[in-house]
């Protein structure tokens, strides 16, 4: 309906004889909730479309045409209604449904996980009739029936609220469940041979209003009531999506949503969600190792500490501060980042990176900076990242909710089409190393060109490619800066802490690319003999670091590795000392997301062993080399951060950071970046590769977490269709893919998403290492590719 | 008996053999009214004289055709019409008939429809079962594409329109507007909700949707042919024109009669001999269902009422969809109330609880009782749930459901457990019916005991 007039701003209702100011348009439902009435309900929520499907949520409404009955999740405000909440005629028809929900709902609570947390018993306590009068037989299916891998189903208990299956089809974009049969035979199902393996099931599972989903890393681990919970943020990538993490007898059992406006909207992933696996895992580094006799062996913290401060001493005292180098910090917080930055300070440690040579120059965040928020609301977003779906999923689902039900425009530049390319405006490939070309066209065309000119445009940009520089990105950025000099970028990086931990101080101290620390530049002087000690702070070059050779060489080279850390890794393994490192919701602290936003993180249950927080290891290992960082406890080192760093400074209070958190500005280096604006064309017989993160990959969270852990996949080439047809191979095949005198055998995956010319190879995945046709130095990597 | 008379409208040539086929068709008449519009009438023309005639929907609701033409907004296209053919209330067999033995005619109004809406493209939803109805009219169709009576410029003019034919899936709920535009657009046929997915305006694909009755649109070529004040003289002044009605049960001859709308009693349409002639076995009414399974029964003293619909609304049942079951005084009243009350327990669409969960247990209460397991209590447990369903069981019902379905299974016991209240009792007493009726249940009770 027009309005002609001005728009309202509030509509006058009256709630259970309350005056309320409810909002134009608002549901009903909502403004009740808000005024502080509860009216029961199970298929709404309100991140997703009502459906009116329960009819739980009935309450009585007088308008102009007397008293009705409605449902209040349907039914928008309107000014002048008078609506009571528990009217005879709505408690009887609010109790009437839910002794209806309930008929066929098997009593099973006493070993349902729900029962306890479950929004039907709860409502039929405070909104049902008392007892039931169904004594027929109740429905009986199966129960409970796996649907993935992660996610059972127990259709007896089902409510057939249309929650789950909304959320799929909505909210994830994989409607992989749906309603089958008919009538009282309705059921919750997947379809034929498929499972629902979307990345998001997880979210189905929190908002089931029954015991129907469960999840198997929590089922029959814990009940309700015997859980205790903190609000923390999840750090698994830097989205950075508000969790509660709860524990059950000091042992983390379950991660749930929580719903701030800003970030994740209550939603999870399934990796961040069910990865609490990997901090209760038995093979958690417990104790100091100290290398004795060539194995690493348990030792006390006083000699594990005395061990690594006589290395540090050693090789200081001899080679000077510069054959020291520290890499990693991106896992932990904000304050154990500062701790070991100061710790480099005094020591006089310059090489220092905590990015593996797979993330973006820093010089990216001193762009003008966009919010997810700011993301979500533009006009226009170029997308200049890897597959948001397989690195930061909540913000392809914040995204995607963009693209899909609001303004947003996404213009997708790819050497793949990513999980995005379906809700695009355009989506563009382009072969590795052209991205600035294909970019810089596409601004010219006068389609686009109208399309920015409506402004509010943001450019996400990430690491797309490890096989491929990052310097092409930037300069696609430049481009779109260049077009529209008001547009906002917002850097994605995978590791949940990279901005904290750069602007803490663990990132090259130069700006000179003569002398560029960057990990590359580290490992490259490790391998020259240039650097005797590095320092791993939960980083793992030999798996992480794109050019696997350069990371084999340097560890054959470097003299002594000091590694923090959770796991014994492919890297740690090599360290002379490994000091065990706290894990996520064994430590407090403050995290920064990729916006730039720090939030906190909680300490739950307390630590593996005798591990410890980064901070204090730093701590105690500048006493042990005599320098007094003066941090006794995490009050002291956080307040030390927030004074010395000015972008902390707004999170020196408790309040700032929970919940929504605080976005801050972070200072960069401002570095003028000179590569050639595309890449040298490859040769016709060769593919252009590209190497790319996908959600379930060997990382420690994940393989450590025994239900995610296989998800990972077989590594294996990605084709085009035609181009597996010119090698005369089928899926399946066993190809030779060859580069730098390198050679690995990888099977053939036909994935028309790949453009042409390009081998997609997903990384970190079970089988051989694509990375070791991977040279840092090379700005692309072409590969020849043979049918065996 | 004397009865009133009126000209066959739309069963005009239910006699005739090739009446189905275009030669016969045209041969009789058809087909003249869709020159005359598209040659000398203007759309609007076509609507002033579909609402002078006052033609009642025949679906069921009986909203006024011509006025629900008028909701359509000017100048939204594309827009659609939309033909429910998907007629499946117990009891109803005329569209059935209508699509069988004159398809011609059928689409002849639909184009006259499309003609006045401005239309483009029509959808033909046909009953999945209908198998003979599927195929004169897909036959019918090609041969009018044939003959130029449909698709481009028809009849060298102007005018264009496809009528595109499809075949449900068996769902007794997609006769519902909303359903039946879900179905159309390929998903599960489940009601949408009004508001805001007034079809009119967000119909099917979200354009503007006129969704017409079968029968209704079967009028039309008689309407513009003969015009709207002619159609209006027949009948009463409330209910328009020449109805039809579809009579079955315990009657000497069931079938479909096209009778004088608002003017004929339902005695006339069970006693005359052109009608039904008699109860069976010269019994008498025990009860009857006025216009389909989902409506209030009515009893002796209704059956010298008129067939009129504000008569029979004010009475507390309706019309319908014109489908009229009889049954006589040997009828086992609560089976025939658990018979209808299975039906819309098992066409729940199951998106609701209230209709999900409701329908399904009083069936099973029911059942029960006919088993021979009732208790004293069951009897209130059937308002009970029945007011969950409906609350106040009124006429007409209200609903916590998302559309009429769940109320129609309340009907049958609202009428049956007030009128005959003692046959319940009796079941949960004796675990048999009362003496006199036949029991379709009698055997297997036997066994049963």
């Amino acid at each position: 309906m027009t309005d002609l007039a001005a728009p309202k701003t509030t509509v006058a209702i009256t709630i259970d004889g309350r005056s309320v100011e409810a909002k134009p348009g608002e549901l009903l439902i909502n403004a009740c909730e808000q005024s502080g009435s509860f009216v029961p309900h199970f298929c709404y929520h309100p991140r997703m479309s009502a459906v009116g499907m329960c009819r739980q949520c009935i309450v009585e409404v007088e308008g102009p045409r007397g008293k009705a009955l409605v449902v209040s999740c349907m039914t928008p405000v309107a000014e002048g209604q008078v609506v009571s909440t528990t009217s005879e005629p709505a408690k009887r028809a609010q109790e009437g449904v839910l002794e209806l929900l309930l008929a066929n709902h098997p009593l099973d609570c006493p070993v349902c996980d729900k029962g306890g947390e479950c929004p039907l018993q709860d409502q039929a306590f405070s909104h049902g009739p008392g007892e039931s009068r169904y004594v027929e037989e109740k429905r009986h299916y199966e129960k409970p029936i796996p649907i993935s891998d992660l996610v059972f189903l127990d259709r007896e208990r089902c409510i057939l609220c249309d929650r789950c299956t909304r959320f799929a089809s909505e909210v994830a974009g994989d409607p992989l469940i749906s309603f089958t049969s008919r009538g009282n035979d309705t059921q919750v199902m997947t379809f034929p041979d498929e499972p629902f393996s979307s990345y998001f099931s997880g979210n189905t599972v929190q908002i089931c209003p029954v015991g129907a989903l469960t999840a198997s890393p929590y089922r029959f681990k814990a009940r309700p009531w015997d859980l205790e919970q903190v609000e923390s943020t999840c750090t698994t990538c830097s989205v950075g999506c508000r969790t509660v993490v709860q524990s059950s007898r000091d042992e983390l059992v379950r991660y749930q949503g929580v719903d701030i406006e800003s970030v994740n909207w209550g939603w999870l992933c399934d990796r961040g969600r069910f990865n609490f696996e990997s901090v209760n895992s038995k093979n958690r580094v417990h104790a100091p190792l100290v290398r004795t006799n060539g194995e690493l062996v348990d030792a006390t913290w006083s000699s594990a500490l005395d061990a690594a401060g006589r290395i540090l001493r050693t090789v200081i005292n001899d080679k000077g501060p510069d054959a020291v180098a520290i890499i990693g910090g991106a896992r932990g917080s904000n304050e154990d980042a500062f701790a070991w930055a100061k710790l480099a300070d005094a020591l006089g440690i310059t090489a220092r990176d905590s990015q593996l040579g797979d993330g973006l120059p820093a010089e990216v965040f001193a762009l003008p900076q966009a919010t997810i928020a700011e993301v979500c609301t533009a006009r226009t977003v170029v997308l200049l990242a890897p597959d948001l779906k397989e690195e930061l999923p909540i913000l392809y689902l914040r995204l995607r909710d963009a693209a899909e039900k609001r303004q947003t425009r996404i213009i997708e530049v790819s050497s793949r089409a990513s999980g995005m390319a379906d809700y695009a405006w355009k989506s563009l490939r382009h072969e590795p190393g052209d991205q600035p070309r294909v970019v810089s066209e596409l601004l010219a065309s006068p389609d686009v060109a109208a399309q920015l000119a409506l402004g509010n445009v943001a450019v996400v940009v990430g690491r797309g490619n490890l096989a491929e520089s990052p310097e092409f990105s930037l300069l696609a950025v430049g481009a779109v800066l260049g077009a529209r000099p008001d547009a906002r970028v917002l850097p994605v990086v995978r590791r949940g802490n990279v901005r904290g931990a750069v602007t803490a101080g663990l990132t090259p101290q130069t700006a000179d690319t003569d002398t560029n620390t960057d990990t590359n530049a580290i490992l490259t002087a490790a391998a020259a003999g240039k650097v005797e000690c590095l320092i791993l702070l939960g980083a793992d070059p030999l798996i992480d670091v794109p050019d696997a050779d350069l990371a084999r060489r340097a560890f054959a080279s470097v003299k002594h590795v000091i590694a923090v850390d959770t796991f014994v890794t492919e890297s740690s393994r090599h360290a002379e000392v490994l000091l065990p490192a706290a894990a996520y919701g064994e430590k407090i602290g403050t995290t920064t997301n990729c916006e730039g936003r720090i939030s906190d993180v909680a300490q739950k249950i307390t630590t593996a062993g005798t591990a410890r927080p980064d901070w204090m290891i730093a701590a105690e290992l500048a006493m042990e080399l005599g320098v007094d960082l003066g941090y006794s406890s995490y009050g002291e080192v956080h307040a030390a951060m927030t004074t010395a760093i000015a972008a902390f400074a707004p999170a020196a209070e408790a309040r700032a950071v929970r919940h929504e958190g605080v976005v801050v500005a972070h200072p960069a280096p401002v570095r003028i970046t000179a590569a050639a604006s595309s890449a040298a064309p490859r040769l016709t017989h060769q593919f252009r590769l590209l190497v790319s993160r996908v959600l379930y990959d060997l990382a420690v969270s994940t393989s450590q977490s025994p239900s995610l852990a296989p998800l990972a996949r077989e590594a294996a080439v990605h084709l085009h269709s035609s181009d597996a047809l010119r090698l005369g191979a089928r899926a399946g095949s066993d190809l030779r893919v060859a580069a730098n005198g390198s050679a690995i055998v990888l099977p053939l995956v036909i994935d028309d998403a790949v453009s042409r010319g390009v081998a997609f190879v997903p990384f970190n995945q079970h089988g051989n290492d694509i990375r070791v046709l991977i040279r840092h130095d090379a700005p692309v990597t072409d590969v020849v590719i043979e049918i065996i | 008996m004397s009865v009133p008379t009126g000209p066959k409208i739309i069963t005009s040539r239910f006699d005739i053999a090739d009446g189905h086929t275009y030669s016969g068709y045209v041969r009789t008449g058809g087909y003249q009214s869709l020159r005359k519009a598209v040659g000398t009438m203007t759309p609007q023309q076509v609507h002033d004289e579909v609402k002078a005639a006052e033609i009642q929907g025949r679906g069921g609701a009986g909203f006024p055709a011509g006025t629900k033409w008028g909701f359509l907004p000017a100048d939204v296209h594309p827009r659609y019409l939309v033909i429910n053919g998907d007629e499946s209330e117990p009891g109803t067999y005329k569209d059935r008939m209508l699509m069988e033995l004159d398809p011609h005619q059928l689409i002849e109004g639909i184009l006259l429809a499309c003609y006045s809406l401005n239309a483009a493209q029509a959808f033909l939803y046909v009953r999945g079962e209908m198998a003979v109805a599927q195929e004169r009219l897909a036959q019918a169709l090609n041969e009018a594409y044939a003959n130029n009576m449909v698709g481009k410029n028809i009849c060298g003019s102007q005018f264009s329109v496809d009528i595109t034919l499809t075949w449900g899936a068996g769902a007794y709920i997609v006769g519902e507007e909303t359903a039946l535009i879900e179905s159309l657009e390929g998903e599960r046929g489940m009601p949408r909700l009004k508001p805001p997915f007034f079809p009119a305006v967000k119909g099917l694909y979200m354009q503007p949707t006129i969704v017409n009755n079968v029968e209704t649109l079967a009028n039309l070529p008689y309407i513009v042919a003969q015009g709207g004040s002619d159609f209006k003289s027949h009948g009463a002044a409330t209910s328009t024109g020449m109805r039809m009605f579809a009579i079955s049960g315990h009657v000497n001859k069931p079938g479909v009669f096209e009778v004088p709308n608002g003017v004929t009693t339902f005695r006339m349409l069970f006693e005359a001999s052109e009608y039904c002639g008699g109860v069976r076995d010269g019994g008498s009414v025990k009860a009857f269902i006025p216009g389909g399974a989902s409506a209030m029964w009515f009893f002796p003293e209704h059956l010298d009422m008129a067939l009129d619909k504000p008569t029979v609304d004010k009475a507390g049942s309706m019309l319908g969809s014109g489908a009229i079951v009889v049954m006589d005084q040997t009828t086992d009243m609560v089976a025939a109330c658990w018979r209808i009350v299975r039906f819309f327990a098992r066409e729940s669409c199951g998106k609701c609880t209230p209709c999900r969960e409701g329908t399904t247990w009083l069936e099973r209460v029911l059942k029960r009782m006919l088993d021979g397991h009732g208790r004293a209590e069951d009897i209130d447990l059937l308002f009970e749930i029945s007011e969950s369903i409906s609350p106040g069981i009124a006429w007409p019902p209200r609903q916590t459901t998302i559309c009429p379905l769940g109320p129609s299974a309340v009907s049958p016991i609202a009428s049956a457990v007030r009128r005959f209240r003692p046959e319940f009792e009796h079941y949960i007493e004796h675990g048999r019916p009362i003496d006199g009726v036949l029991s379709p249940f009698a055997t297997h009770l036997v066994t049963r005991v």
